[in-house]
């Protein structure tokens, strides 16, 4: 007598019951149907509540049938993963409602109109008007931005992977930069304020807030740089020195085009974050309702400076516009973001 | 063009940690030398401080005296980027540019020193893959990236580069250990080619590889963990893999250690 005999799968690797693959999307569609019936019903009300009610409802339903029918350690399974569903819909509920709602409300104003003109001689409850001169502006005080921290953390960057090796120094300009991160903006526009302004006696400009940005812009600059040279494997940098290359082309034409890519994503994200800074602005560049072309002479305006002005007017005109110019500033971060990729698609690492 | 290489009486450290003690042997021109031995003796570090290469690790330096062809590379006038011009070196795992082409691979070496001409160039290119035997394989594909090629292919692709700047002498750590054994044999018979006009340096872990290519073969080992490698004993191949005078090298090559 073995022990097969008396016990057919003494290992238990014989599986319980199984649930079909629909049976989760049909769980959550009764759960939703049911639950629609409850709010008909009893007193319960709003779309939040309905939403948060259905994830729980769902979740406890689903992991009750399951533990019946497939067992307790399928249910914690299950379980587990449609939290991780439930999770990154909720998580991006927020983000495509954003989207969703700019967009439709911006299309309202995005017209030539509105990309080709100013808001000189416009009233709050003039249909007119546009933000031709905060797009100009924007695109100055971001390029200028761009153009001082983008070299700039660039080079402290290199200087901390590849010069640095944790000396001191490097160590201490490392926790400046991560200080400087989480710097709030208002303390960078209040900072050029008060230097650029009342010390040194300029006056307000777009290049008062180009500065401003450059503050906020230079350590995202740099940590992002960072993280991508070290990404680039020593073996590479061992190759080119094993070749009788020196460090500083090795750096150049090995190191720094292999991580090209990587670091572009980078710049991009410091330009989105900077592009949409309303307060480092509003403190420096001022706003203005005309067209102003130089960067370094009189206030100008800026795009999140013109949606934050409009959004205040107690005129629906005004409110389409500041929505429209909501749209503007997405569609500017994505059409730099798409054209930075597309350029730096050519040079990126090939062949993997 | 081959060079002779003398080290004499070189310690090595990493920080405070001495890793090898008292290495002292001859390189003779146009020959193959194999570094056999245990992981940690010591092999590889004895082979990146012929060329420098050892510097590139913070904290690492060395004691006593490398010549080539009579010079000291530790010279105090030596600059240490044109040591590793005239010695070359191809590492254990394939690490072509990734960003560049096959064409740009080669040439990397003598662009990245100063400008040369396309028509320059273009014969190094043609030369220096013959050299590695490459040359049929990729000669129709030169503008595809490096990385796309195998693994044997790449690593011969190394080679090419290295031969580009026509060094004195070529080291290589652990060529072909992380390439199958046909890519293995192309490699070997590759090495046969160049010792013709290169001082050669192997390091490897497989000691039938070392009987095969080498002419003459140097054993390090360790007392124990913790204590710097030593050199052994160094000799013909012929003479270390039949008839070795050492207890410890007898005992590795059979197979009774390590």
């Amino acid at each position: 007598m073995t022990l097969t005999a008396l016990d057919p799968d003494p290992l238990h690797l014989a599986s319980k019951g199984r649930l079909p693959r629909w049976a989760s999307p049909a769980i959550a569609l009764a759960c939703a149907v049911l639950l629609l019936l409850v709010f008909a019903i009893t007193p319960a009300d709003g779309r939040a509540d309905y939403l948060v009610t259905l994830a729980v409802v769902f979740l406890v339903v689903q992991f009750a049938i399951s533990y019946a029918v497939e067992g307790g350690r399928k249910a914690r399974d299950r379980l587990a993963a449609a939290a991780a569903v439930t999770g990154l819909f909720l998580a991006l509920l927020p983000l495509v409602a954003i989207l969703g709602f700019t967009i439709v409300k911006g299309m309202k104003r995005f017209d030539v109109t509105f990309l080709t003109h100013s808001m000189r001689n416009v009233a709050d409850s003039d249909p007119g008007g546009g933000a031709y001169h905060a797009i100009i502006g924007t695109l100055e005080q971001v390029g200028i931005a761009s153009l001082f921290s983008v070299p700039l953390g660039l080079l402290v960057s290199i200087y901390l992977v590849e010069y640095g090796g944790g000396r001191r120094f490097a160590r201490l300009v490392s926790t400046f930069v991560d200080v400087m991160t989480g710097l709030p903006s208002i303390i960078a526009g209040l900072f050029v304020l008060s230097f650029w302004g009342l010390v040194l006696h300029q006056g307000f400009s777009g290049f008062a807030g180009s500065l401003a940005l450059t503050v906020i812009m230079l350590p995202v600059v740099v940590r992002t740089t960072e993280e991508m040279l070290r990404l680039v494997p020593p073996a590479l940098r061992e190759a080119a020195f094993a070749l009788g290359v020196r460090k500083w082309r090795t750096v150049l034409s090995v190191v720094l085009p292999t991580a090209l890519a990587g670091i572009t994503t980078g710049v991009m994200l410091a330009v989105a974050r900077v592009v949409g800074e309303t307060a480092p602005v509003l403190l420096t560049v001022f706003g203005t309702s005309s067209i102003n072309t130089n960067p370094f002479s009189g206030p100008q305006e800026s795009l999140p400076l013109f949606v934050f002005s409009e959004a205040g007017l107690p005129n629906n005109t005004a409110v389409d516009r500041a929505w429209s110019g909501a749209l503007t500033l997405i569609i500017l971060v994505l059409l730099l973001t798409t054209a930075a990729r597309l350029l730096t698609r050519r040079s990126a690492p090939r062949g993997r | 063009m081959a060079k002779r290489i003398e080290v004499s009486d070189l310690n090595v450290y990493y920080g405070a940690f001495q890793a090898v003690e008292g290495v002292t042997l001859t390189v003779e021109p146009r020959s193959i030398t194999a570094f056999i031995g245990p992981s940690g003796c010591g092999k590889s570090t004895v082979l990146r401080t012929l060329n420098r290469m050892h510097e590139v690790i913070p904290g690492a330096r060395v004691e006593g005296k490398v010549l080539l062809d009579g010079e000291d590379i530790y010279g105090s006038d030596i600059d240490p980027v044109n040591v590793r011009r005239t010695i070359g070196m191809v590492f254990q795992k394939p690490n072509p540019f990734p960003t560049m082409s096959i064409y740009e691979n080669v040439v990397a070496g003598l662009k990245l020193q100063r400008k040369y001409k396309r028509p320059e160039l273009d014969i190094v290119v043609e030369k220096s893959l013959r050299g590695a035997n490459l040359w049929e394989e990729v000669k129709d594909r030169l503008d595809r990236p490096g990385a796309g090629l195998s693994g044997g292919q790449q690593q011969r692709l190394c080679i090419a580069r290295a031969i580009s700047v026509e060094p004195q002498v070529l080291l290589m750590d652990e060529p072909c250990s992380a390439l199958d054994p046909i890519s293995t044999l192309a490699i070997e018979d590759l090495m046969q080619e160049l010792k013709e006009r290169y001082t050669i340096v192997i390091v490897t872990h497989n000691m039938q590889q070392a009987a095969r290519v080498s002419d003459k073969t140097a054993f390090f080992n360790l007392a124990a963990t913790g204590k710097p490698g030593k050199l052994v004993e160094v000799g013909n191949t012929t003479m270390i893999f039949n008839n070795p005078t050492q207890r410890a090298t007898e005992d590795y090559i059979s197979g009774r250690f390590g």
